[in-house]
């Protein structure tokens, strides 16, 4: 059963909702050996405390920039890497402690969509034999296994032709219509998507991102939607959670972040964004160098380095999680 | 065509650039029918999904396609006076780094890894100008400061791996406008960097605006051309579909590619909310139609689109669209 938790999440509506994936103070940590005969050891703190709740049905857009750990934290959900500290609910398992056999079976609850469409699709198996595999291997296939595969590629706007084919015959974009309609073949509650549209072009982007929404709408899905672009999260999620070295610096609902975000960061990956027939919000809003190794955060604050509104407190103490309305802001600030 | 400076002759003027590849399927054409020009002082902003032809375009103007399995197959580039796509190989290394330098994405396809940067830098120096060897190093080290690398003169002495990628193009930036080109091509400069990161190097390219002539940008960022571009040059399947100036592009665009992609762009939202997509996907060169290469995506398409490709006609003003709803 899971254990109900001392903070009432951000995006709790309150009322009798239980949140369908849960994350408590999750830390990945990787060691690095700093020498051969060292017996001290350095650590990568890929992803280092973050909490998160995730309700049926939602979407939650994980945002940052290369290095932060969000494609981290996707795969520490996955059981692709070790969970250092902190826990994962899913329901009411505990991701953490699931053997690989009930990892196994919970693939018809937690899909994943990866960003690079190719390498994620087997190049010898036809297109039916891809999205009918995990039905196959939980006997769930109704009717004929052609009939089944016919009705899904064509729910993800590909030709029932397409079921004969292979991988290579297909653009980028068409194979993630495959890897989507692999995805949602088991019917899940929840799909991790890493990237996914990321390296496929403005006007294939946003077919694939129409159709991941009404997919959501038609079958209830929830989402994590990870990215390194705010514009793509931002008409995605309703709830966007924003993570730099490890940590999430700020979340909430899209409309309040986007409308005025709190986060210096946040402001700057706004700023950053260029749009066209507008001029760019203020140089105010610029950040300065980039991102240090994960091995080594700078004290306090981590983002103080960098930060235009960086205040002699922010380079002593790590700030606190601040509530501030709807929203959870680490930063001294507040 | 003429750019709006219609006093003064135009920097660089291509004309008819055709560009083919070959493949295990045979030939196919990447670049078709290319014709456009670049002021001087101007900067330009070719811009198309993959697959477009402008990488292959902006490659060809200084004959840098491989051959094989490229091939120019027709066309003439006039810079300063001379066809590049007739100069011979001296001629075009005069130029080349030199009054026309290129920013690549990679910048590690530019700096050589088994060289320490400064001597890179100097090397590139000398072979354009004649000075000697300590007032090069004392110019690149400069350089490395202006572009806002800390600890120059510390830096002469690393190799490219040892920084990051943001580094890297500073570096790379600093290779290409140190000697003060008439043209600068920058290919997909800043694709490969944070946007956070990417925000900076624009900055710094507007800031060092006074060290070169013009520039021709190629990318697939819409937003990025209009940060940093007066003119803008759209490609689909390998021609030009659309071409004027920025504000008339962004705001006016005449092909209803420019404007399919224009619509389909992410903007900042302030919530889940369908996008309004181009529907279909781009034709295989080896399957480019009769007609308009663009013929099945577009909601206007008709009888003479499946026939007759279309060629670029005047819309006022400096824009030009390939569509016949403009003939």
């Amino acid at each position: 059963m899971a254990e109900p938790r001392s903070e009432e999440p951000s995006n709790f509506k309150g009322g009798n909702v239980q949140p369908l994936l849960s994350i408590e103070e999750l830390k990945t940590w990787f060691p690095v050996k700093r020498g051969l005969f060292s017996r001290s050891r350095d650590y990568i703190r890929a992803v280092d405390g973050v909490s998160l709740d995730l309700l049926p049905g939602q979407t939650l857009g994980l945002v940052g920039e290369s290095g932060c750990g969000k494609t981290t934290l996707g795969r520490t959900l996955l059981g692709l890497e070790q969970a250092s500290a902190g826990r994962m609910h899913f329901k009411n398992h505990l991701l953490n402690k699931v053997s690989r056999k009930q990892m196994n079976r919970l693939r018809q609850e937690i899909q994943v969509i990866f960003q690079d469409p190719l390498s994620s699709l087997n190049p010898r198996m036809s297109v039916m034999d891809i999205v009918t595999e995990g039905l196959l291997q939980f006997k769930r296939i109704e009717g004929s296994r052609e009939a089944h595969a016919r009705r899904l590629v064509e729910e993800v706007g590909l030709s029932e032709a397409a079921i004969y084919r292979y991988p290579h015959e297909f653009s980028g974009g068409q194979r993630q219509r495959i890897n989507i309609a692999r995805a949602i073949s088991l019917r899940p509650d929840f799909i991790i998507c890493d990237e996914a549209v990321s390296a496929l072009d403005v006007s294939i982007q946003a077919q694939v991102i129409n159709l991941l929404i009404t997919l959501q709408e038609r079958y209830q899905l929830a989402y994590l939607f990870i990215s390194h672009d705010l514009s793509v999260v931002s008409n995605i999620a309703d709830h966007v959670a924003v993570m730099y070295l490890g940590q999430i610096l700020e979340k909430g609902k899209t409309f309040d972040i986007i409308q005025e975000p709190l986060h210096p960061y946040t402001r700057a990956l706004i700023a950053a964004v260029p749009v066209p027939g507008e001029a760019r919000l203020s140089r105010s809003h610029r950040v300065k160098g980039e991102a240090p190794s994960a091995a080594n955060p700078p004290s306090g604050c981590r983002f103080h380095p960098r930060c235009p509104d960086a205040m002699p407190v922010c380079r002593e103490a790590p700030p606190r999680l601040q509530r501030v309305g709807d929203r959870d802001v680490l930063c001294h600030l507040y | 065509m003429e750019t709006q400076d219609t006093n003064k002759q135009p920097l660089l003027s291509v004309q008819n650039l055709s560009v083919s590849f070959s493949t295990d399927e045979g030939w196919f054409r990447a670049a078709e029918d290319v014709c456009f020009t670049v002021g001087r002082g101007q900067s330009v902003g070719l811009v198309g999904e993959s697959g477009c032809g402008k990488s292959v375009s902006a490659l060809a103007l200084t004959r840098l396609i491989p051959s094989p399995p490229g091939r120019i197959d027709s066309g003439r580039v006039h810079f300063e006076g001379t066809d590049l796509m007739a100069a011979s190989a001296a001629e075009l290394r005069k130029v080349r780094g030199n009054a026309i330098s290129m920013i690549f994405q990679e910048p590690l396809s530019a700096l050589s890894p088994l060289h320490r940067i400064g001597r890179q830098l100097v090397e590139a120096v000398l072979l354009h100008r004649k000075v000697s060897k300590k007032e090069a190093w004392g110019f690149a080290e400069q350089w490395l400061r202006k572009v806002g690398i800390p600890d120059a003169g510390e830096r002469m002495y690393s190799y490219p791996f040892q920084l990051s990628g943001g580094m890297q193009q500073r570096i790379m930036i600093a290779m290409a406008l140190m000697l003060e080109p008439a043209l600068v091509i920058a290919d997909e400069p800043t694709t490969a960097l944070d946007v956070t990161t990417q925000a900076q190097i624009f900055e710094l390219l507007q800031n060092m605006k006074q060290n070169f002539g013009s520039l021709l940008l190629i990318t697939h960022d819409m937003g990025v051309v209009w940060e940093m571009c007066e003119q803008v040059i759209v490609m689909y399947a390998s021609r030009i579909v659309e071409t004027g100036s920025r504000e008339a592009v962004f705001f006016q665009p005449a092909h209803p590619y420019t404007e399919g992609l224009l619509e389909a762009i992410p903007r900042l939202s302030s919530g889940r909310q369908q996008l309004k997509a181009i529907p279909g996907q781009v034709p295989s060169p080896f399957d480019y139609p009769e007609g308009c290469n663009f013929q099945a995506r577009c909601q206007y398409a008709f009888d003479r689109c499946r026939k007759e490709t279309p060629p670029l006609y005047d819309c006022g003003a400096g824009q030009y669209a390939a569509c016949f709803l403009k003939g």
